[in-house]
């Protein structure tokens, strides 16, 4: 007797091995689905179950999903990149110039770490205006706009410190000026400009503080807040979908 | 007072020596990190730079040393160095022979050969440097040390 694929699909989702993976059983009733997402560790951050309105495009305009997109995409080219980088004086040049003309497919995951970059930028704004003007930042979800606030200054401070490490004239006198703007801050503004560039002008030890900001410290702390931030959207009551409906 | 009574302000007592240690242990922590940041070596070059013999510098030239980030200046009154460092946000600036002037090429500050400012957004002149001269007759400048608008050194 021939089998569908969704019989050896079946079969196979009530093998020994996969039900110690996945836990929950299969099966197609309401209950099962909701366990696959609710027992799942990833996916137990999502509602098991949302509004269709909130899933239509015009809900959101997909801008936080594909802010989030553009993020993975920045934390596979970025540790590809740094596969063939050094954060050092002599070398952080050359191997930007090796990447770009040496290296296999070196210019294709360079370019699409900055442009990945330039357009996370971008979607993160439109996403902060998009949820701006349709209110939903309103009560119940303030605490979840205050991470928002928080992770577009993550996204800002990843672009900034990313700017240094070509460690061209274009990267050296950014991060001078942005360096300078900083010590402008009444009293602490000094101190903090030489904890930050680890020295009193951009130099070696700038670019490695700067490195391990960029390539550490930052996606750490932006990879935890999206986390409460995705969590946030489930425990708030689900996406807002329009002023008049904010309890549905 | 009995057992019962008693518990209670034991209990608080730790309660407080916990929060006195956690706050004790977050300061040191605050105060270790901030050690640990602040570099206490620095391989930055010396400040002091050395220009060389003084005859090679015609009167009237404005001479700029690219890797030390000065301008060395031999006017009619004498010799005077200043920082080629904008006091606007720190780019290194340019001069300019033709026009006579000194450009930021950042956000456009121009400043005369005194380092009076002309044009632009910075807020303070050029300043002065230390100049004076070493025992083998070489002009060295300090660029940490700076000096009023007007010290000239004649050779």
């Amino acid at each position: 007797m021939a089998k569908t694929l969704e019989g050896y699909i079946g079969e196979l989702r009530s093998t020994r091995a996969w039900r110690s993976v996945f836990r929950g059983g299969s099966g197609a009733s309401n209950l099962r689905r909701s366990m696959a997402v609710q027992q799942n560790v990833f996916l137990h951050l999502a509602s098991v179950k949302i509004s269709r309105k909130s899933l239509a495009f015009r809900a959101t305009w997909f801008l936080g999903t594909l802010s989030f997109g553009t993020f993975l995409i920045l934390v596979v080219t970025g540790i590809l990149l740094m596969l063939y980088y050094h954060p050092s004086v002599p070398q952080a040049y050359a191997d930007m110039k090796d990447l770009r003309f040496v290296v296999s497919a070196g210019v294709f995951l360079r370019n699409l770490h900055r442009w990945s970059a330039h357009a996370m930028v971008f979607l993160v704004f439109a996403h902060m205006f998009k949820v701006f003007y349709r209110g939903a930042y309103r009560s119940p979800r303030e605490f979840n706009w205050v991470i928002g606030v928080i992770l577009l200054l993550i996204t800002l401070l990843l672009s900034y410190t990313g700017y240094l490490l070509p460690w061209d004239q274009l990267a050296y006198w950014a991060i001078t000026v942005g360096s300078n703007l900083m010590s402008a801050v009444p009293v602490v503004g000094q101190k903090f400009r030489f904890l930050m560039l680890g020295g009193n002008t951009v130099n070696a030890n700038a670019l490695l503080r700067f490195y391990v900001l960029h390539c550490v410290i930052l996606p750490l702390a932006a990879a935890f807040l999206l986390m409460v931030h995705f969590w946030r959207i489930r425990k708030d009551g689900g996406l807002h979908t329009g002023a008049s409906d904010s309890h549905e | 007072m009995d057992k019962l009574s008693e518990e209670p302000s034991r209990r608080e007592a730790f309660v407080k020596l916990g929060i006195g240690a956690v706050c004790a242990a977050g300061v040191g922590a605050a105060s270790f990190g901030y050690e640990f940041l602040s570099p206490n070596v620095l391989y930055e070059p010396s400040p002091i730079a050395n220009a060389g013999k003084p005859d090679q510098y015609p009167v009237g030239s404005v001479t700029q040393d690219l890797k030390a980030g000065i301008y060395l200046v031999h006017g009619p009154d004498g010799f005077y160095s200043m920082s080629a460092t904008c006091t606007h946000l720190g780019c290194l600036t340019k001069w300019n022979a033709d026009l006579g002037i000194i450009a930021c090429p950042c956000h456009g500050s121009k400043f005369n050969e005194r380092g009076v400012k002309v044009d632009g957004p910075a807020p303070r002149p050029l300043p002065w440097l230390k100049v004076w001269l070493s025992d083998e007759g070489d002009l060295l400048v300090d660029r940490a040390t700076t000096v009023p608008p007007g010290e000239f050194l004649r050779t």
